[in-house]
Formats: structure tokens, C-alpha cells, sequence
């Protein structure tokens, strides 16, 4: 399954992207309570929002997102059966994608 | 003449390589200075080249004044600032004040919503790039975890 779950909404002649993502977004000071050791860092390092093949948010993030990251950004324009893609790659190499359409 | 061939190739095959790490790290070193632990002032510092952010009431950060749960803290920042590039998000007394950096493309509305983690009580800093300057707009988050709030 995948990580990204990618809402849209057309809103007077715009339209709204929401993305909710599923990951620790872990920052490297938290105790794992069963060992006592630190959690390593694992966190979303950059964030790609395409229409239509065309880059429209190219996102840096740190590991102060919160975990499992929710974010929404506004197309100006966008039509019914567009594709959105959101795209995420964290610091140990992990990756996902997803597409949608707009509704 | 083969061996000179085949040491020619393989010189050339690590020089590369070589050049391809280093511009690799490079990058990872901009990335990493750019979300590294220290104070909001060194973070400013590795992000912006200058020091000239002028504070706009044309940003509006949509933020909870008490946020009970610090580990999420939602935010909304739009703005009425024509051709909005880059949006800043910064919350002042994290160990990595730099949470964000959203580069938005012409297409897009200045207009963003996210959710962060707030160890204490801070101030919660947004800066935008639009037209190559920069706003800046700012206001404090009290953060109550695990009391009764006050």
C-alpha cells in the first residue's frame, strides 16, 4: 500500500491539494523505551508535488514536520481528470510515489 | 596499445566517479548546514544571504496560540504578496529551528498548510521570497504538553 494518500478539491476555478503521508519523521532525540537506546534519525528530506508532469512544489523538510506529515498547497487553474503526483524521498534512501487525478 | 586503452578507460571511470561524489556531498553538506542544530539566528544565516527581511502584515500565518499537543502543531501561511517563490518556516527554540522550505512554482497560490513539532513555548517564524525580497511575519505558540494549560 502506499504511503500517500492525495486529496483534491476544486474550489472557484482552483484547486486544493491536500496529502497526508505515513512515516516516523523521526528527529533523533527520542529514547526507544524497550532498549534505552536513541531512535535514529529517519525523516522526509524533500517533497514533489507535479500537475501534470509539471514540478509545482519542490518542498526541503527538516525533522521538525510532524509525524506522518499532512500538507496542502493551491493550483491556480487545474480541470477535472488532471493528474497531481505527489513524490517524497527521506535520509535513509527510502521513496514513494503517488498519482491521482482531480475530481 | 590494449593495456593503455584499458588503463585510460579505467583512469577515467574513477576520475568520474570521483567528481560525482564530490558534487554529491557538496550537496549534502548545503542541505545539512541548512537544517542544522543552533539558534534561529545561525539558521537565518545559512538560509538568507542578507539580512534585510522586512516584517508584512501581507502574510498571514494561521496558527493555535495555545497548542496543547506540541508534537502538532498545525499552521496555515497564505499571502497576498504578488509572485511568491519561497516560503520559510522557522520555529524559534527547536534544537533545528529551520522546519521547511517550500518552493512554490508560479502556478501555485501562496498558500500553505503543514503541521510541526514545537519542543517549548517560541515564537514561530514564516519569512517568504517574493520578487526576490524578503517578509518575514511572526507570532508565539505557548505549547502546554501533558498540563492544564495557562
Amino acid at each position: 500500500m502506499s504511503t500517500i494518500k492525495i486529496r483534491t478539491k476544486l474550489i472557484e476555478g482552483k484547486t486544493q491539494i491536500r496529502t497526508l503521508i505515513s512515516h516516523p519523521m523521526e528527529h533523533g532525540r527520542n529514547l526507544d523505551e524497550a532498549t534505552g537506546k536513541l531512535i535514529p534519525v529517519h525523516y522526509i528530506q524533500e517533497l514533489l508535488v507535479k500537475h501534470n508532469d509539471k514540478l509545482i512544489v519542490n518542498s526541503q523538510l527538516g525533522a521538525g514536520i510532524s509525524k506522518n506529515p499532512y500538507f496542502a498547497f493551491m493550483l491556480k487553474g487545474g480541470k477535472k481528470g488532471d493528474k497531481i503526483s505527489v513524490s517524497w524521498k527521506d535520509n535513509l534512501g527510502n521513496s514513494d510515489v503517488q498519482i491521482r487525478e482531480i475530481e | 596499445m590494449a593495456t593503455n586503452r584499458r588503463i585510460f578507460l579505467k583512469r577515467t571511470a574513477v576520475a568520474c566517479s570521483t567528481c560525482l561524489l564530490v558534487l554529491k556531498t557538496a550537496q549534502a553538506e548545503s542541505l545539512a548546514d541548512l537544517f542544522s542544530p543552533g539558534s534561529v539566528a545561525e539558521s537565518f544565516a545559512h538560509s538568507f544571504a542578507t539580512k534585510d527581511i522586512t516584517t508584512s502584515d501581507k502574510i498571514n500565518l494561521k496558527i493555535p496560540i495555545i497548542a496543547e499537543n506540541g508534537a502538532v502543531v498545525p499552521l496555515t501561511v497564505t499571502s497576498s504578496l504578488e509572485n511568491v517563490e519561497q516560503i520559510y518556516i522557522f520555529v524559534e527554540k527547536n534544537p533545528i529551528p529551520l522546519m521547511a522550505i517550500f518552493n512554490l512554482s508560479p502556478d501555485m497560490d501562496a498558500f500553505v498548510s503543514a503541521r510541526v513539532k514545537m519542543a517549548k513555548t517560541s515564537q514561530v517564524i514564516v519569512v517568504v521570497k517574493a520578487q526576490s525580497r524578503l517578509y518575514k511575519i511572526q507570532k508565539l505558540v505557548k505549547v502546554t504538553i501533558g498540563g492544564c494549560g495557562g
